[in-house]
Parts: structure tokens; C-alpha cells; sequence
């Protein structure tokens, strides 16, 4: 393994641990339809540092890819829109930048991993070339470069015989090869940061694995951020270091990954919590959060979530709950952990 | 996460295991390359290749099938003599027309007209229909609203009605005047094609995904979205040849497409429709040629879409 991956000068320039690297604030986007306004994304922040891992949990129409879009900035606009909001990049406002200066950072700066890997490669030409362009768009190599350096990344994300399947097309791989050529085209470019819409849903969960760990191991050794954008708990213990909870386009619950699955403080995460299947509940029925995901063009007055809420009271039907800072049952502050609900001492503690 | 890079390692070689057992595939295959495999084996891509192939050589080298003169016309000959089943390739084989110019030399010259007629405008309509419909269908918007209603305008004129207006604007009409004219007015019949099927393309992931690494806009639409978007108009492009071949040969039979001296099928059909009781072969030849010309394209066509479009297979 030489040159292309191996850590360059450009560490240098990494910011030191801790800062954020990518924050985004108070970000609202809707879509205009025939139907009316869907508000997708109501007021989400949260901040990814070099070297963490930030899962962003939540179900359909929740607003997390919609979120992950807008900072790509690959959303359809029209009908999507930004109506409010900040994305700093490394404390730059990335909905600022002109065209141009975000087509620059995309790829080379931020890169993002897409849900099907099958139809996120393009059928018509090889991996090789796909790989390849990275370096002849943003670096001008030539086409031998640019080919001896798309085997290199192929052998980094150990797609065996590198060399021989360079010039093979997208559906001659597998399932689980196709998503390491799109983490090794993320890659190419060593970006600051990578942004995995749900990285493993379209593969079997023994791949799955497999492609998280290698996400994860190649994240550490670059220090990369990485927000990993998904619907499925298991994949995120293992990797995440902090999750945001997204329902109906609001950041619901934050915390370090161990703290949520120990002690939810927020219902809907306990909900989700609850309906996993566990081999000591054989037998038993499943639970499942009661209602249906709550319709965009009419979030419900108050929290969004209250029509399908356990405790709610009128409060909840009202009000709409700011991201409380949680405390412990002393009252001293517990880093990280926020909770949007009103009731979260209760949901904590009681 | 040392934990971490330890179960990595331990799932690697388990994990090459299971894919070096993986049946390798003979050769990398485009679609392209695809498309060429499946219309080697289609009896109707041979022989309407083979046909293109002899007909191009005709056109492109007359001399090689005959060594008469086709302009020079002898009138003891005129219509009196019979085709001479005899005098293969020679002056008399499918006999002489009515100024005794021998048949089989004009239709031999004939083609070059009818082939360079087709292929041009089938470059022309593609070319530029597909960089309208291009722009139409990836951006969207106005330019869509524009370019949309200028086809459905176009969509009004009849072509052969249209083609008699241009055509009668020009004092000597040549081969490339009839060119001009059918590219002008056919090009919107591609500028559709190409536009839905950017549209359906445009969509994609693999779109959004390349935008999502950098790529800039002229990347896209002609690296990635181009290639995909193609095959619906090289099928109707193929298929349409055939058709502006005939529509060249309607011109001129009309008078108002080529003109002597150029030599055309459509020109010797039309002067041999007068004697088509007594000398019936003066326009039989012209008129064969003209059939499995177009034949032979709409042939090819059929079979280049059936390669390229995986829903028929």
C-alpha cells in the first residue's frame, strides 16, 4: 500500500479533536407540493467532530436523509427548499457558498455513501472508471493514474483480485463488494468527513457487519467524522460514539450511544427501545409503537409525537418541548444527553 | 476500538473464502458489448447487415459493380430493349431507360444518393435532437418549456408537405439541400425520444450519487447520464433511416427532391411510371432497390432495438 491512502500532508490541516467539524443549526426544510407544505426538517442541529462517529436515528420520513441531502447539497430544489438554517463547515456556512465552491468540497471534503450501492453505481461504466473519476475531477490524473490508483482503493476496502476486476461493471459484483466500491469512491479523496445514508440496509446482515467494521476501521485511521444515517439500532451500537433520535423532522433525544440504550429520556426512544426482538422475550408478543408516523403536510400540535405517546398530558398536546439538558437525579448534568420532552425526568428517573 | 479491529480481522479471511469461490465471469461485458453479443446470433442482424454493408460499398465505390457510364444514353437503346438476363453486371442486364441509359448502372449510382441522404440526416436529427432533448430533460424548467413547444410546433408541419416548402425555396437542389431540409424539420422526432429518456435517467441514483462526489454538470450529462440515456434514440434513429431514405426518394419522384444529373431512384421511378405497360422493368429495378434499401434498415433497426432494450428479450 503506497502513496494515494497513506496519511499526507493534509492531516495536517485536521482540525484537533473535540472541535466540530460540521454543524448544523436550527435547520428547517420543506417541500412544496401539489398537496400542500411537508415540513421535513423542523430545527434539526447537531455537530460531528473529526474522529466521532454521530448516529442519526430515526424512522421513514423523519427527516434525517432529507438533512443529510441538504448538507450534501443534492436536494431536488425545487420542491425542496431551505427555509432557515446554518450548515457550517469548519465554521463556513455551506448554504452561502456559491455552486461552484460547494461542488469543490463535495467529494473532496465531505463525501457521502448511498442506501443501494447497485443503483448508485452507474451500470454502463467500469468500477475502475467510476473509482477513477474522483482523481480525474478533482485532481486532473491522467487515465493510467487515475486506474492504478482506483486497484489501490480497491485493495483498501479488500475487494480480492483488485487488479483483474478494475475494468468488471457494477452487476458483476456482489452485494456487499458493490458497497465497499462505493465506501472506497467516499474514500478516494480522503475526505474530512462522510455521511453513510443507511450504509447497510440494502445487505444481508452478515455482510452488514462486515462493511460497518471496515466503514469503522477506516474512519479511525483516516479520523474522519462520520454521520451515519440509519433506522436500524444494532448497526449503530457498535460504531456510533453519540446519537441524535429524529421523529418528524426534530432531533428528539441526543446522547452518548451507551447511555441511550441504558436509560432513554425520551418515550419514542424508549418506544423504539422496546420493539426489539430479544431472544429472552421468546414467546412473547412484540411491542410496537401505537399509531402511524405522523403525516408532514399536518404535524400534530405540541410534540409531534403525542398523538402516539404512552404519558402524554395537555402539556404535550400544546406546547412544542424544547431540547432539555438532562441531569441525573442529583441534578448534576449528564455531558451530552438532551431530551425534547416534557416529561423526561419521568421517563429517565421514574 | 481495538475490539473492533480484531473482529475485522478475524471476519477477512473467511470472507475472501467465500468470494474467490465466487464463479469469476468469463470477461467484463458492457451493455454495449451485450447488446453486440445477443445481435450476433439474430439471423434478421445478418442479413440486413450484410445488405448495409454491400449497399454502403455501392454507394461509396460504384465503380467496383459496373463500369458503364450511367449518364451515357444511347437512343437506339430507348426503352426498346429488353433486360438481358444474359449480360450479367454488363450495360443491358436490367435493360435501358427511355434516353437508352442502361438501368443497372443508374441503379448501381443511385444509391450513393439514398445512402448519403440517410445517413446524414440520421446524424443530423441525432445530433441535434439529442443535445436538445438533453438540455430539455436535465434541466428542466424553462428550457424544457422552450424546447417542448418548439417540437410540438414542428410536430404540426407534415414532414413531406413541409420538406415541398423548404425544397421549392432552393433554385438547384442537390443532395445536401434535401439533407438540410429533412434535418430541419425531423430533428424534434429525436429531441422526445432523447428528453423522456434523460428524464427517466436523470433520476437515478447513481446520478445523484456522482453529484454527491463532485462530479460538475457537464460530467454528469455526458459521462453519466449520455451513456443510459442513448439507446432508446439509436433505436428509433436506426429504424428512422429507412424512412428518410423513402421520404427522399417520394421528393424526388415528385419533382421537387434531387434533379438531374443526379442520379436517384426516386428521379428514374418517376420517369418510368409513363411506360410502366410497356417497359414495366424500367421501373421495377429502381423501385426493388428502393424497397430492400429501406428494408434493410428497418431490419437492423428492429434487431438493434430488440439488443438494446432488455424489456423485449
Amino acid at each position: 500500500m503506497t502513496t494515494a491512502l497513506e496519511t499526507t500532508p493534509k492531516a495536517k490541516e485536521r482540525l484537533v479533536p473535540g472541535t466540530p467539524l460540521l454543524e448544523v443549526r436550527d435547520l428547517h426544510v420543506e417541500f412544496k407540493t401539489r398537496d400542500g407544505i411537508a415540513k421535513a426538517v423542523n430545527g434539526v442541529n447537531y455537530s460531528v467532530a473529526a474522529g466521532e462517529t454521530l448516529a442519526v436515528l430515526g424512522e421513514s420520513g423523519s427527516g434525517k436523509s432529507v438533512t443529510a441531502q441538504t448538507i450534501m447539497g443534492i436536494l431536488d430544489m425545487p420542491p425542496g427548499r431551505v427555509t432557515a438554517g446554518e450548515i457550517l463547515y469548519r465554521g463556513q456556512d455551506m448554504l452561502k457558498m456559491s455552486g461552484e465552491e460547494r461542488r469543490k468540497i463535495r467529494g473532496r471534503k465531505i463525501a457521502m455513501i448511498f442506501q443501494d450501492a447497485l443503483s448508485s453505481l452507474n451500470p454502463v461504466l467500469s468500477v475502475g472508471y467510476q473509482l477513477g473519476e474522483m482523481f480525474r475531477v478533482h485532481e486532473g490524473a491522467s487515465k493510467k493514474e487515475a486506474k492504478a490508483k482506483a486497484i489501490e482503493l480497491m485493495d483498501r476496502v479488500r475487494i480480492p483480485a483488485a487488479a483483474q476486476r478494475v475494468g468488471d461493471y457494477p452487476h458483476q459484483f456482489s452485494g456487499g463488494m458493490r458497497q465497499r466500491i462505493m465506501i472506497a469512491m467516499a474514500l478516494a479523496l480522503q475526505p474530512d468527513l462522510i455521511i453513510a445514508d443507511e450504509p447497510t440496509t440494502a445487505l444481508d446482515v452478515t455482510v452488514q457487519a462486515q462493511v460497518m467494521d471496515l466503514l469503522a476501521e477506516l474512519q479511525a485511521e483516516y479520523h474522519m467524522g462520520l454521520i451515519l444515517i440509519t433506522h436500524d439500532l444494532g448497526v449503530v451500537a457498535d460504531v456510533a460514539d453519540k446519537i441524535a433520535v429524529m421523529y418528524a423532522g426534530r432531533i428528539v433525544e441526543t446522547a452518548p450511544v451507551h447511555d441511550l440504550y441504558a436509560s432513554p429520556a425520551h418515550p419514542y426512544t424508549k418506544g423504539l427501545l422496546r420493539s426489539i426482538p430479544r431472544l429472552d422475550q421468546k414467546g412473547e408478543e412484540l411491542y410496537a409503537i401505537k399509531g402511524l408516523p405522523p403525516n408532514l403536510y399536518k404535524v400534530p400540535a405540541g410534540c409531534a409525537f403525542n398523538p402516539r405517546c404512552d404519558v402524554a398530558t395537555d402539556l404535550c398536546r400544546t406546547e412544542i418541548p424544547a431540547l432539555h439538558q438532562v441531569t441525573d437525579r442529583d441534578g448534576a448534568e449528564l455531558a451530552g444527553r438532551k431530551s425534547a420532552c416534557h416529561l423526561w425526568k419521568e421517563t429517565l428517573h421514574g | 476500538m481495538p475490539d473492533l479491529i480484531e473482529k475485522k480481522n478475524a471476519a477477512i479471511p473467511a470472507q475472501r473464502g467465500a468470494d474467490s469461490a465466487e464463479p469469476k465471469p468469463e470477461k467484463a461485458r458492457s451493455l454495449g458489448l451485450d447488446a453486440w453479443h445477443d445481435l450476433r446470433k439474430r439471423p434478421i442482424f445478418i442479413v440486413s447487415a450484410l445488405l448495409i454493408v454491400l449497399l454502403v460499398l455501392i454507394a461509396a465505390a460504384p465503380g467496383l459493380f459496373t463500369s458503364v457510364d450511367p449518364r451515357a444514353g444511347d437512343l437506339r437503346n430507348h426503352y426498346l430493349t429488353k433486360p438481358d438476363w444474359s449480360d450479367v453486371f454488363g450495360a443491358g442486364w436490367f435493360g435501358y431507360d427511355g434516353q437508352g441509359r442502361s438501368i443497372f448502372a443508374r441503379v448501381i449510382y443511385g444509391a450513393r444518393a439514398s445512402v448519403v441522404v440517410g445517413i446524414c440526416v440520421t446524424v443530423g436529427v441525432t445530433v441535434l435532437g439529442g443535445l436538445s432533448g438533453m438540455l430539455a430533460g436535465y434541466f428542466g424548467g424553462w428550457v424544457d418549456a422552450v424546447v417542448s413547444r418548439i417540437t410540438d410546433i414542428f410536430f404540426g408541419v407534415p414532414l413531406l408537405l413541409g420538406a415541398l416548402v423548404i425544397l421549392n425555396a432552393f433554385s438547384v437542389r442537390t443532395v445536401w439541400s434535401v439533407v438540410f431540409a429533412l434535418v430541419a424539420l425531423g430533428w424534434t422526432q429525436m429531441t422526445r425520444v432523447m428528453r423522456g429518456s434523460v428524464i427517466t435517467v436523470k433520476q437515478a441514483d447513481y446520478v445523484t450519487a456522482a453529484k454527491a462526489l463532485g462530479a460538475g454538470t457537464g460530467r454528469i450529462m455526458f459521462k453519466h447520464i449520455l451513456p443510459n440515456a442513448i439507446a432508446p434514440v439509436i433505436v428509433v434513429a436506426t429504424i428512422a433511416l429507412g424512412g428518410y431514405i423513402a421520404t427522399e426518394a417520394t421528393l424526388s419522384f415528385l419533382g421537387i427532391g434531387l434533379q438531374d444529373p443526379t442520379i436517384s431512384w426516386g428521379i428514374d421511378i418517376n420517369s418510368a411510371q409513363k411506360v410502366i405497360r410497356t417497359a414495366p422493368f424500367a421501373l421495377f429495378f429502381p423501385a426493388g432497390m428502393l424497397s430492400i434499401t429501406v428494408l434493410a434498415f428497418i431490419m437492423l433497426g428492429d434487431a438493434v432495438r430488440d439488443a438494446l432494450d432488455p424489456k423485449l428479450r
